[in-house]
């Protein structure tokens, strides 16, 4: 679904990623493991371009993403991504947060379908679409078991209810691919849980799922593969098994044995 | 003392019995008019220019609006707004062979004026909403624009609100040039009061006397909608 070929990217004379290829498929769990700076974040980003490769290809459903021409923000739609610090919109409440896009979105596409054809029956009023999204972020809400904080703004969340929010916010564009980066890293140690049993139950719904993490329990249990990066490149990938139990590297042994 | 009495009492004459008030009134309500439309001339003038300085300049057409932005502001901040109010009003505007009305040309300075200097300290509101918020929406599949319009710019707005306050407040005690160009506003209505009978000293009293008055209601609004804003969000 996603196939990476010879992407670098650099920051000016940095060169962080060089000449990663990548092929995650639809419905695998890909966990990303590896040493503090070794550009996890930065290739978890250029999937969905929120960094411009310098060279290389992202192709995502058959158009090749990294291309300047194409238009970003379609592809991004289908492409959920959760950061560490979770980026709630801090103006918005918690409901708000998860309508915001995709009332946007459906708008947009009303907007589109009206100029073709005015009679169009598909066509939807705004008031309906509100009511629409609005009742399916209640769905996702009670899913995580915080339909209670619909109306109340970010910062009066805890870390992990936040985290948990961003998870369905994303989720609200019924997005292929879900991309973490880092998820739990900035939360305080109980609330860790709450946040991984979310990711847990999307992968068993079958989710495609791309996963920066340092979380090696977690990396063990839902990986179909695990990545290791050092110094910008894949130096090993396999499955949980082969990695932790039989790396072959010397690079993947040392990080494990600092890790584990 | 007698003598001060006296002068108020020539003053109430003229303001009540001889009509001036209705002079003042129209003064009044130019200055807040000016005012008013200024600065919200200059929020949006000053909001766009913001966000142009804040837009990644990899692609030519943010360079060269940028650009421009630069002069613009060089302008309006280089120079005295009487120099700019004068400019636009006997050099621009009959160049165009536009007749235009010296209110009009005063609100149009003045939007322009405090659109270069909204700028600034918009630019500032945008760089100190965390970068995180432009990432969740782009993230999202959300435009620039759109992100900016509905996520970022809120905030920003929230976080400049008291210096804003005071833009408006020096806005309003700037308004008191417009006179230059023959437009009536405060000081020209107590002017014309005082030029009556060559009795200035209670007049020009008033006016600062209202002057104050406005500036202090002014204050007491913006902490009110401050405070409203503040409600819900950041009150952990
Ligand atoms: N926007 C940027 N500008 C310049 N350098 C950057 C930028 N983003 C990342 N880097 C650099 O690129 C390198 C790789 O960063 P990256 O964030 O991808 O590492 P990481 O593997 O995610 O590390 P961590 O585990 O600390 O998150 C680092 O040396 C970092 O300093
Ligand atoms: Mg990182």
């Amino acid at each position: 679904m996603i196939k990476v070929s010879n992407l670098c990217k650099s920051f000016g004379e940095l060169e962080v990623l060089k000449n990663v290829d990548i092929h995650i498929t639809r419905g695998e769990k890909v966990v990303i493991i590896g040493p503090s700076g070794s550009g996890k974040s930065t290739l978890l980003r250029c999937l969905n371009c929120m960094e411009d490769p310098t060279s290389g290809s992202v192709v995502f459903n058959g158009v090749d993403i990294a291309d300047p021409k194409v238009d970003i923000n379609i592809h991004r739609q289908r492409m959920g991504m959760v950061f560490q610090h979770f980026n709630l919109f801090n103006n918005k409440t918690v409901i708000q947060n998860i309508m915001l896009a995709p009332v946007y979105v459906e708008k947009k596409r009303m907007r589109k379908l009206r100029r073709k054809n005015p009679n169009n029956e598909k066509i939807k009023s705004t008031a309906e679409i509100k009511a629409e999204e609005k009742e399916k972020a209640i769905n996702l809400l009670r899913r995580i078991g915080l339909e209670d904080k619909a109306d109340e703004y970010p910062s009066r969340l805890s870390g992990g209810q936040k985290q948990r929010v961003a998870i369905v916010r994303a989720l609200a564009m019924n997005p292929e691919v879900m991309l973490f980066d880092e998820p739990t890293s900035a939360l305080d140690p109980e609330m860790v849980g709450e946040v991984l049993e979310v990711m847990k139950s999307l992968a068993k719904e079958g989710m495609t799922m791309v996963v920066v993490t340092h979380e090696m329990g977690f990396a063990k249990e839902v990986a179909d593969r695990v990545v290791f990066m050092a110094d910008g490149v894949i130096a090993e990938e396999g499955t949980p098994a082969d990695i932790f139990e039989n790396p072959k590297n010397p690079r993947t042994q040392q990080f494990l044995q600092c890790v584990l | 003392m007698g003598n001060f009495g006296k002068k108020i009492n020539i003053f109430l004459e003229s303001f009540i019995e001889h009509g001036a008030y209705n002079k003042v009134l129209e003064g009044l309500s130019n200055t807040i008019l000016i005012a008013v439309m200024g600065h919200i001339i200059g929020i949006v003038i000053g909001t766009l220019i913001a966000t142009v300085r804040v837009i990644p300049k990899y692609k030519l057409l943010p360079r060269v609006l940028n650009g421009f932005c630069s002069f613009y502001v060089g302008f309006f901040r280089g120079t005295p707004i009487v120099v700019q109010l004068l400019l636009f009003y006997y050099v621009l505007f009959p160049l165009l062979g536009v007749r235009i009305t010296a209110v009009a040309v005063s609100i149009l300075v003045f939007g322009l004026n405090s659109g270069a200097y909204i700028s600034e300290v918009m630019r500032g509101g945008i760089l100190s909403v965390d970068s995180g918020q432009m990432e969740g929406g782009r993230a999202m599949g959300l435009s620039f624009s759109t992100t900016m319009l509905k996520i970022v710019i809120p905030q920003a707005i929230k976080n400049i609100l008291p210096t804003m306050g005071n833009e408006f407040i020096a806005l309003i005690k700037e308004t008191s040039i417009v006179s230059f160009v023959g437009a009536t506003d405060l000081y020209v209505a107590f002017n014309y009061i005082g030029s009556n009978n060559y009795e200035f000293m209670v007049p020009y009293l008033a006016m600062a006397v209202i002057y104050i008055v406005l500036v202090l209601v002014i204050s007491l609004l913006i902490k009110i909608m401050e405070r409203s804003l503040r409600k819900g969000d950041k009150s952990i």
